[in-house]
């Protein structure tokens, strides 16, 4: 996945395996994932010849940004899928807060 | 007819309990408890309001709620005929016990997968510190830090969390996501969160999820103080609710900060447990609620 990310164009599968140089994958295993994570919907292909070109369906930032309004309760439906630690308030509500550390802080 | 209205009785009883429960002061003393509490006030509730209407409606066939049910689902005759009034009642009941299991059922469901999805994502983008080992760590200036439940839970920190929080706040926080894991929060929350789906205008729903959500964090912060400095995990929680580096949108805002100086209050400076006699008062209410709408449900007076 990162080096789909890091390439700006579609590639096979037989190009994303010469990529990953560091470890040995049989082709196979390669298409495997690929084909996988295709249908997980991650990755996007298109037919080229007798080769799928893939590409990822979203930046990588797109889905941090995803995780990230899910961890923070921004998607607005409060669903109980995770537990947070605390949530961030905003403003004037937020100086509360400032005031009450810089005591604590200071005793 | 006793059975129905022992049933509506007991249903107007939980709904009046939890809407004077909504204020009650003690909770922050004995989170734990608290939540029980709510839990049985919920589970009676739906079995009263539900048993109700249907204890009224099998009256033809002049049997319990659950003997009644399983009479007419077998195709038997009644002792009397069916009149309107009740083939309504039964119509109303068997609709909202459907309605009740249908929305903590899709609750669930729902909330497996947005996990799932949650879980291949951090898989494919989350990294490893080895100053944090065990936690998976997000790209993102933003401060989070929170867990995914599931069998393999899954606790996870934001960049921004890292450079925000010193070490042993960092320690506190993890301590705290840990104890959220530990005691499986988020089953505790799925039922709440469901019924306030199944009933958004219920101001009392409403208010019971957002106690039950901030009893279930004191929990854990109760929890967390047993390995890290109490003092920590307060200033830790400080930190965290004024970073507000996201845009935060609008509503639902005015009780978060009213409820992180709850929790820093009651870790800076905890109360005083309460005596043995009411906690034991309010176990003895939580075991009469649980058992009492399932008996009358069996039951016929």
């Amino acid at each position: 996945m990162d080096i789909l990310w890091a390439e700006s164009n579609a590639l096979t599968a037989r190009e994303v395996g010469r990529l990953i140089a560091d470890r040995d994958l049989a082709p196979t295993t390669v298409m495997t994932v690929l084909d996988r994570l295709t249908r997980k919907g991650f990755l996007e292909r298109t037919r080229d010849g007798r080769a799928w070109r893939y590409q990822p369906a979203e930046s990588r930032d797109a889905y941090i940004a995803e995780l990230m309004l899910e961890a923070l309760d921004l998607t607005g439906d409060r669903s109980a899928a995770l537990t947070r630690f605390a949530q961030a308030v905003s403003g004037t509500e937020a100086e509360i807060l400032r005031r009450a550390l810089t005591e604590l802080e200071e005793e | 007819m006793i059975t129905a209205a022992a049933l509506a009785a007991l249903a107007t009883a939980c709904a009046v309990g939890s809407w004077r429960f909504t204020t009650a002061r003690w909770t922050s003393r004995a989170p734990r408890l608290a939540i029980i509490l709510w839990q049985s006030l919920g589970v009676c509730w739906g079995l009263a309001t539900t048993g109700a209407m249907l204890a009224f409606a099998v009256q033809p066939y002049d049997a319990g709620v659950l003997p009644g049910l399983i009479a007419f689902a077998q195709g038997e005759t009644p002792a009397q005929a069916w009149d309107p009034l009740h083939v309504l009642a039964l119509i109303a009941g068997l609709t909202a016990l459907a309605v009740l299991i249908a929305v903590l059922l899709t609750a669930g469901v729902q909330a497996l997968r947005a996990r799932r999805r949650h879980r291949m994502l951090l898989a494919l983008i989350s990294h490893d510190d080895p100053g944090v080992p065990g936690v998976r760590v997000l790209a993102h200036p933003s401060a989070a830090a929170y867990c995914v439940p599931g069998l393999r839970s899954q606790v996870v920190v934001s960049e921004g969390a890292l450079k925000l929080l010193s070490e042993d706040e960092l320690t506190a926080v993890l301590a705290h996501e840990a104890a959220h894991v530990r005691e499986r929060h988020d089953l505790v929350l799925l039922p709440f969160a469901a019924l306030r789906r199944a009933l958004p205008w219920s101001k009392v729903v409403a208010d019971a999820q957002a106690q039950v959500e901030l009893l279930v964090e004191m929990a854990a912060d109760d929890r967390a103080r047993r390995y890290c400095s109490p003092r920590r995990l307060a200033t830790a929680l400080l930190r965290f609710g004024s970073a507000g580096a996201m845009p935060t949108p609008h509503g639902m805002l005015g009780v978060h900060v009213q409820n992180v100086m709850a929790r820093v209050d009651r870790l800076i400076k905890p109360a005083p447990e309460l005596a043995a006699s009411v906690r034991y008062g309010f176990i003895a209410l939580s075991v009469t609620l649980v058992t009492a709408a399932p008996f009358l449900w069996v039951i016929q007076l």
